[in-house]
């Protein structure tokens, strides 16, 4: 049978209950890796059916629920969101988070607006916000993986500093002389079509994410620190390089969406953006990515994005107000975030009850109880 | 009772005849999953006296010490305490039956003041049950004048010295009126005049008639203190006798000798250097350390827990930074940053633990043992599955990994295929040196001679092999040199043909001398089972 390492030594640092994954191993032993599969697309098979069920609802509610029009209208106003959840979702699978990002959309617009209002041309002003934003996120990256702080703190900071930035740079002012060609990228359909623009550009990166976290050895490294941080090391995966690199993209795509969210609402403000961050958490937790790291999936954050847009539109067609809109998306958060634990808890307690008593003494690591 | 009565050990030289012992052991066993940590065990601890307890790494002395702590409870046997049976379910039973346990590491509040740490679990109360600061004070300054030590009890804990804190976890047991105080291995971090400072208090409190169990892997400083020792040797007890009536050599003779399958190092040609070290040091960690490991050759290094061997794995393999010396690697000096850096240059290291350092346990096996080589095998980004498949493969075929496929799940396997599993993952980068930290520990006898039969393959391939193990029958076998530290130091550089046993265990608990006296021939390979095929471990290349 399977040996617990360390248990019979002298040596005080490996204590038995201590080991991870030893007290684990019946679990396990009973789950191969052909039967997790079923479970991973269990949760998004779940999300894609409450996604169904949603848009019965909301074609009952309404009359104009399923139309073209309703259909490109929430999900424009999703895209911002939608885009910042894809870098997200892998931070979060490495175990780190972005709290920043809200901000970051923010500042992008503000300085977006002023270069625009002393007469910079958007040629020039978005390349100059996209490197801002590939620069906040270097800030945050470098701060997390080669200072050591964690990142939920480093982006707390960030997320009051890029804010703040954000007002130095334009004050209370709104621009919104923008020339409609860029204005019409953030709410238009392709002409013929019920498509937003800013769909297209969440599909081009939803493949590409999808493609580099499932596809590619670069996603084998995010899921491998997500999942023990230690063991990657010892592989020779560069953990802070790769960590770094992350919060880079996040930034820059927060700045993106901030050009984005510019152009849709046809106004750069300092305040563009606030709340959004909590809306992007949601989304990613919604899809099944686990908070802790090691778990989660690009199509379900993907679907996760249209489930939100959903539920929010069925929402505001049933007539209930934007604050009980905002109790919902609370709501949402704790479930997603809960429901993995209460999973969990299920099932040990499914076990237990399933051998009739705990096993003997020393034969489970202190540790299972916890876990 | 199964005591070996050691001449004299009856004499009643400590404590009272008549009274019952302190501590009583009556056939005391515990096991961990498959691995015996205590086997029938009995012993006893005595009011007054100062009872060492010595013994290998894995001879079981940590295993009693958390059972008379309540960390661990024991499967079967019975603990009398002053005579009466006693059950101790946990740390605060323990506690409450008076039990005092010294650590290594003083666990402290550095931020609360001395007398806060003293009191922490039962403070003094005034009136309406507020914690008396005063009274606090005074008791904790009592308890150091006791003591005979000068220490401002309104300090906070943080920035004292280790030798203090030991004092102040000391000073901690005599207020709860502690019957028994375990030190274990309480000198590891402390200087020669600490040291004896504390022996000093040691002896005071055993003075006091507290029955003292002093857990030590220094030899000398069992016949400084101790009035009795207990030898143990895989989880068995082997001897108590009165320490005067013994000599250092009985010592290690009753310590050594463990039973142990082995499948010993077959003949290779010995190479080029590969590997050289220079005066290797990590401030805290090992000290001057120098050494080659030639290609084909297995280099062994061993000592005690704390002496450095891990450290200095550590060091070659980049995840800690020197501070003195060089690593020259084929005559040129290199620096590895990262792990990243020493696998680039052919450095591999199979870790001490393997569930948290060595795999990630819900990844297939084709994806642990890729893990390291991915950006090699695909510098198009794009994984190929088959490509893993194929590769993993081949190496769960040569090192006869048991599974049902290398998409299997490594949590799914047993401790012994999943050490063949890390194995595999570093052969994969190709490496030219191996370092494999105790790839023994927690696995089953086949797996282990399997281990063995893949190092000497490895070896005779020409690869160069570090050998780090806490099993002296292991080291014997499988190394062509061995190097012994202890407490950071180089203390023996041993060939395969003058290696014992005993050699080994003088350099390791820090003896100078090796036995003046003859050892009886045979001894240290006596209880090494040849499997077939294989020569006695002891020819000379």
């Amino acid at each position: 049978m399977t040996g617990l390492p360390g248990f019979a030594t002298d040596s005080g640092a490996t204590d038995p209950g201590a080991t991870p994954g030893g007290g684990a191993q019946p679990v396990g032993e009973r789950r191969s890796a052909l039967q997790r599969i079923p479970a991973l697309l269990r949760w998004e098979s779940l999300l894609l059916l409450i996604l169904a069920l949603l848009v019965v609802e909301g074609a009952r509610l309404s009359k104009f629920f399923l139309t073209g029009s309703n259909f490109s209208n929430l999900v424009s106003a999703e895209m911002e969101v939608a885009i910042v959840a894809l870098p997200m979702t892998l931070i979060i699978i490495t175990g780190e988070i972005d709290l920043s990002v809200e901000s970051m959309i923010g500042l992008s617009g503000a300085i977006l607006g002023w270069l625009w209002s002393v007469g910079i041309p958007l040629q020039v002003g978005i390349p100059v916000v996209l490197v801002v934003g590939a620069l906040g996120g270097l800030l945050n990256g470098l701060l997390v993986a080669r200072v050591g702080v964690p990142s939920l703190v480093v982006t707390l900071g960030t997320l009051a500093l890029f804010r703040g930035l954000a007002n130095v740079v334009l004050g209370p002012n709104a621009i919104s002389d923008f020339p409609p060609g860029f204005t019409a990228f953030g709410f238009d359909n392709i002409p013929g079509t019920p498509v937003p623009w800013t769909l297209i550009v969440f599909a081009v990166l939803g493949v590409v994410f999808w493609l580099v976290a499932h596809g590619t050895w670069i996603g084998r490294q995010v899921f491998a620190v997500g999942k023990n941080k230690d063991a990657a090391r010892y592989a020779g995966i560069r953990v802070g390089r790769l960590k770094t690199a992350l919060f880079l993209v996040s930034g820059l795509i927060a700045a993106f969406a901030g050009v984005i969210l510019t152009a849709r609402f046809s106004s750069a403000r300092s305040d563009n953006g606030t709340g959004l961050t909590l809306v992007v958490v949601t989304i990613v937790l919604l899809g099944g990515v686990d908070i802790n790291g090691g778990k989660g999936t690009i199509p379900g954050v993907i679907i996760a994005v249209f489930t939100l847009s959903v539920l929010q539109s069925s929402l505001r067609l049933a007539g209930v107000s934007s604050e009980y809109q905002a109790v919902a998306v609370g709501l949402l958060l704790i479930g997603s975030v809960t429901a993995p634990y209460l999973a969990r808890q299920t099932r040990l307690l499914a076990d237990r009850a399933r051998r009739g008593r705990p096993p003997p003494a020393g034969s489970i690591a202190p540790g299972e109880v916890v876990g | 009772m199964t005591l070996l009565p050691a001449p004299g050990a009856a004499s009643g030289e400590p404590g009272t005849e008549s009274a019952p012992p302190r501590v009583e052991l009556r056939g005391v066993s515990k096991r961990f999953g498959p691995t015996a940590a205590l086997s029938d065990v009995s012993m006893d601890l005595r009011a007054g006296e100062i009872h060492a307890l010595v013994g290998e790494n894995g001879a079981g002395k940590s295993t009693l010490v958390k059972i008379l702590a309540g960390v661990h409870v024991p499967d079967a046997g019975t603990i009398l305490l002053d005579g009466t049976p006693t059950q101790i379910t946990d740390p605060m039973s323990a506690r409450a039956h008076r039990v005092a346990v010294v650590h290594q590491e003083p666990r402290l509040f550095p931020d609360l003041s001395v007398a806060e740490n003293v009191f922490l679990a039962s403070p003094p109360r005034g009136r309406l049950g507020a914690i008396s600061w005063r009274e606090m004070r005074r008791a904790a300054a009592a308890l150091f004048a006791q003591l005979d030590v000068r220490l401002d009890v309104s300090a906070p804990v943080r920035g004292l010295s280790m030798a203090d804190q030991q004092l102040i976890e000391i000073a901690k047991a005599l207020s709860m009126d502690a019957r028994v105080l375990i030190l274990d291995e309480p000198t590891a971090s402390l200087s020669a005049h600490e040291v004896e400072r504390l022996f000093t208090i040691v002896r005071r409190t055993r003075d006091s008639g507290v029955a003292i169990l002093f857990v030590s892997h220094r030899l000398d400083e069992v016949f400084a203190l101790s009035d009795r020792a207990t030898v143990f040797r895989d989880g068995r007890h082997v001897i108590t006798a009165v320490t005067r009536d013994l000599t250092p050599s009985d010592l290690i003779r009753h310590m050594v000798g463990r039973a142990v399958t082995l499948f010993p190092k077959g003949q290779a040609a010995i190479g080029d250097v590969l590997l050289e070290v220079r005066g290797l040091t990590r401030a805290g960690e090992f000290r001057d350390v120098s050494f080659t490991v030639r290609a084909g050759e297995i280099l062994g290094l061993s000592g005690l827990v704390g002496a450095g061997r891990t450290e200095i794995a550590r060091v070659l393999f980049g995840i800690a930074q020197p501070t003195a010396g060089e690593i020259c690697l084929d005559g040129r000096p290199v620096h590895f940053a990262t792990p990243s850096t020493a696998l680039g240059a052919g450095i591999a290291y199979v870790p001490e633990d393997r569930h948290q350092d060595g795999l990630i346990m819900d990844f297939s096996i084709a994806d642990n043992v890729t893990l390291p080589i991915l950006p090699r095998l695909f510098p198009r980004l794009f994984v190929r599955r088959s490509t893993e498949r194929t590769l993993a493969r081949s190496y769960t075929d040569q090192l006869r990994v048991r599974t049902t496929g290398v998409d299997q799940l490594v949590q799914a396997l047993s401790g012994g295929n999943q050490q063949k599993v890390v194995i595999a993952k570093w052969l994969a980068t190709r490496p030219r040196v191996l370092i494999l930290d105790e790839p023994t520990r927690g696995v089953d006898i086949g797996a282990k001679v399997e281990v063995h039969r893949i190092m000497s393959d490895l070896a005779a391939s020409g690869l160069g092999i570090i050998l780090i193990s806490s099993e002296l029958p292991e080291i014997l076998a499988m190394s062509d040199r061995i190097l012994v530290l202890h407490e950071g130091r180089v203390t023996a550089e041993i060939a395969r043909g003058d290696a014992t046993e005993e050699r080994i265990m003088f350099a390791a608990t820090g003896q100078v001398e090796p036995p003046d006296a003859p050892l009886p021939t045979g001894l240290a390979f006596a209880q090494i089972a040849s499997p077939p095929a294989s020569s006695e471990a002891s020819d000379v290349r």
